[in-house]
């Protein structure tokens, strides 16, 4: 055994230099074309892991269609955008793109052609990524295979489907600018502050648009997701989302699993960790956790207590009836006492998600139910049942009223109309 | 000392309220997660409350893979189960699969249905002789003679309500909105039927005693495994 061991040795010792010979070799006679290629290659695999962290497929492929061919229909209020096909093919792709053409559309928002893109294309942050990573990203996207797919053109309504406005929108709320680095931060920091900002465009979800669909501030100050009934949580605000109090490997851990001892991720964050942040390196993953728990360091972890009168009785009974719909189909998972399984169902006792302001992801998540991401560490999630299936608008509207006051919870009621809004429309 | 005993007895019960019960104890089985299916389909693998929910207990694995894939990539349409499988990964759906494949439940009496002997004629010609004349092959040359589908991934066709069948059948016919658009072989025989046909069949099979057992793809004859590569091939007819 040991001395096939030591055979093995020494037969991979041999193969190492006879393959550094040939690198030698090669490097020495060869021109500069294959350096080129392999300086090529190599950005191309980190471009693959940058194309992750921005999640490009997850825009830029349809449903079991083939990937980053394009064709996904993204609806907003200012009509359909359809996704381009970004494979190398060169009639309906970006094949004859050059590295100068990507960089102007991720930091410029323009096309090849010049023509100004759509900020349904999140240029408004990606202006931020380095030109370096977007060269490592165009190298990856070059080295697919080609698929030869056309799209369908927008269908994007009027008056927002005349150009000219567009240029007005872009003097209005878009300047190309670089991630400039917080010499008072921490390098970590700083690389979390850079991908959440830029290639993460974690602000185009979590943030209120305006009227014209532009981002208020960059503060992920939480809004409504466009097209979908779910709004993304203010990231820095302790009343939401905010993870100031958190400890940084949990964050870490809800970015890359999407469970955690308190919290459970659904609906598109759900997805962003499917597709996204559970490739995330441990550094990068570790930089964005301190970057988002920055956010809210300065504010007590304590949710201030909201003024409530003493129940009259017709609310009390209001309530009641929740409660005993809440006994009937919910007791059994999240527990009499609202404090669920750790780590498998969430408490309902004091989540946040519960009580924010915006009922929506409550209403949301009792309606379609759901499940946790599948990921490496959680390959078996456990699941919410959609409740629509069996329950009537006016008893979801009970149950989640219920749960958004019992157990020292405290927030407004919904009706059965809030329940009825939030049905159907995208997910 | 009974004064003592009742006092204590109401100490625990004040104790076990101020914590609200017990905790919640969560098995670590398939059974436990897949609670969100059984809500419609029904843990004793019924069709749930609303006659709508197929039987999925026992159905051959790779169909019902090939199923929850075609629904979790929108080549078969219906909204709550896509949002359901969204984030799952292929692994995890064979695995459900597989559990519910796996599971061994009695069925439930057929459906009492009145027909009229040239329905059931209709029916029986269909089930088990197909139209020769418009390429539409009997049902039980691909779900096998005792109707109750081939391992792995043709289903069977009892066992199931009427008002499915026929929502199936209907959604074939039409395309796009219950089963997706890419061309099967069932959308073809679907397109091929009449109302009176499509309901002469759902009320037969419906009716119809379950008894057998599913065969085997082997028995497939090779036109017929050509036609319907789509729905027996290993990747599901995924592109």
């Amino acid at each position: 055994m040991r001395h096939l061991t030591m055979t093995f040795i020494i037969s991979s010792w041999v193969c190492i230099a006879l393959l550094w010979g040939c690198i030698v070799f090669a490097a020495d006679t060869a021109t500069d074309e294959p350096k080129h290629a392999i300086e090529k290659q190599q950005a191309a695999v980190y471009g693959a892991y940058l194309i992750r962290v921005g999640n490009c497929m997850g825009c830029h492929t349809t449903k079991g269609g083939q990937p980053f061919a394009g064709g996904r229909r993204l609806s907003t209020s200012f009509g359909i955008f359809v996704t381009p096909n970004i494979t190398p093919d060169k009639a309906t792709g970006i094949g004859l793109w050059s590295e100068e053409d990507f960089w102007q559309a991720l930091h410029q928002g323009k096309s090849r052609d010049g023509r100004l893109l759509y900020p349904a294309f999140p240029y408004t942050e990606y202006t931020k990524v380095t030109r370096e990573d977007a060269n490592a990203m165009f190298a990856y996207l070059q080295s697919l295979p080609p698929v030869s797919q056309s799209n369908p053109p927008n269908d994007i309504f009027f008056p927002y489907n005349f150009k000219p406005l567009l240029a007005i929108w872009r003097a209005l709320y878009f300047k190309a600018s670089s991630y400039e680095p917080d010499q008072s931060q921490s390098e970590a920091w700083n690389r979390g502050a850079y991908l959440t900002q830029g290639l993460g465009h974690c602000n185009a979800c979590h943030s209120t648009r305006n009227v014209l669909g532009a981002s208020q501030d960059d503060a992920l100050t939480g809004g409504q997701i466009m097209g979908m009934n779910w709004y993304a949580p203010s990231l820095s605000s302790q009343l939401e989302a905010g993870v100031g109090d958190w400890a940084i490997e949990e964050i870490a851990a809800l970015l890359t699993t999407g469970i955690t001892q308190r919290a459970v991720a659904s609906g598109s964050m759900a997805t962003v960790i499917r597709q996204s942040l559970q490739y995330l390196s441990q550094a990068d993953v570790h930089a964005m956790a301190v970057y988002l728990k920055s956010l809210t360091a300065n504010e007590s972890g304590n949710v201030p207590g909201v003024s409530f009168s003493v129940m009259s009785g017709n609310l009390r009974r209001h309530l009641d009836l929740g409660g005993q719909l809440y006994e009937e189909y919910c007791q059994t998972c999240h527990g009499a006492d609202g404090k669920g399984a750790s780590g498998i169902y969430p408490a309902l006792a004091g989540n946040r998600s519960v009580m924010m302001k915006s009922p929506i992801n409550a209403i949301h998540s009792v309606l379609n139910g759901g499940y946790s991401p599948t990921t490496a560490a959680n390959p078996k999630p456990y699941g919410m049942p959609p409740f629509q299936q069996i329950l009537r608008n006016e008893e979801v509207a009970l149950v989640v009223s219920y749960i958004r006051n019992a157990w020292g919870n405290r927030a407004s009621l919904v009706t059965a109309l809030d329940v009825d809004r939030n049905k159907g429309g995208g997910y | 000392m009974l004064h003592f005993i009742l006092l204590m007895f109401l100490g625990i019960a004040a104790i076990a309220n101020a914590h609200g019960g017990t905790p919640v104890i969560v098995p670590d089985t398939m059974t436990e997660r897949v609670r969100a299916c059984t809500i419609c389909h029904s843990a004793e693998g019924k069709a749930g409350r609303d006659a709508y929910y197929p039987r999925i207990a026992g159905k051959p694995h790779r169909y019902l893979f090939n199923q929850l894939r075609n629904f979790r990539d929108a080549r078969r349409y219906y909204q709550p189960m896509a949002i359901l499988l969204e984030n799952m990964s292929d692994e995890y759906l064979l695995e459900i699969a597989q559990y519910f494949s796996s599971l061994q439940l009695p069925y439930p009496a057929p459906e009492q249905i009145d027909m009229q002997p040239e329905e059931i004629k209709l029916a029986e010609r269909l089930v088990y002789s197909g139209k020769p004349e418009q390429d539409i092959p009997a049902c039980s040359t691909c779900h096998g003679d005792s109707l109750m589908g081939m391992e792995p991934a043709i289903p069977g066709l009892l066992g199931l309500s009427r008002a499915y069948i026929t929502a199936q059948l209907s959604g074939w016919r039409n395309g796009g909105i219950m089963r997706s658009q890419t061309s099967d072989c069932m959308s073809d025989i679907a397109q091929q039927l009449t109302d009176e046909e499509v309901n002469a069949v759902a009320k037969w099979l419906a009716s119809h005693v379950v008894s057998g057992e599913s065969s085997s793809l082997d028995v497939l004859s090779p036109e017929l495994a050509h036609r319907c590569r789509q729905n027996i091939q290993e990747n599901g007819g995924a592109q």
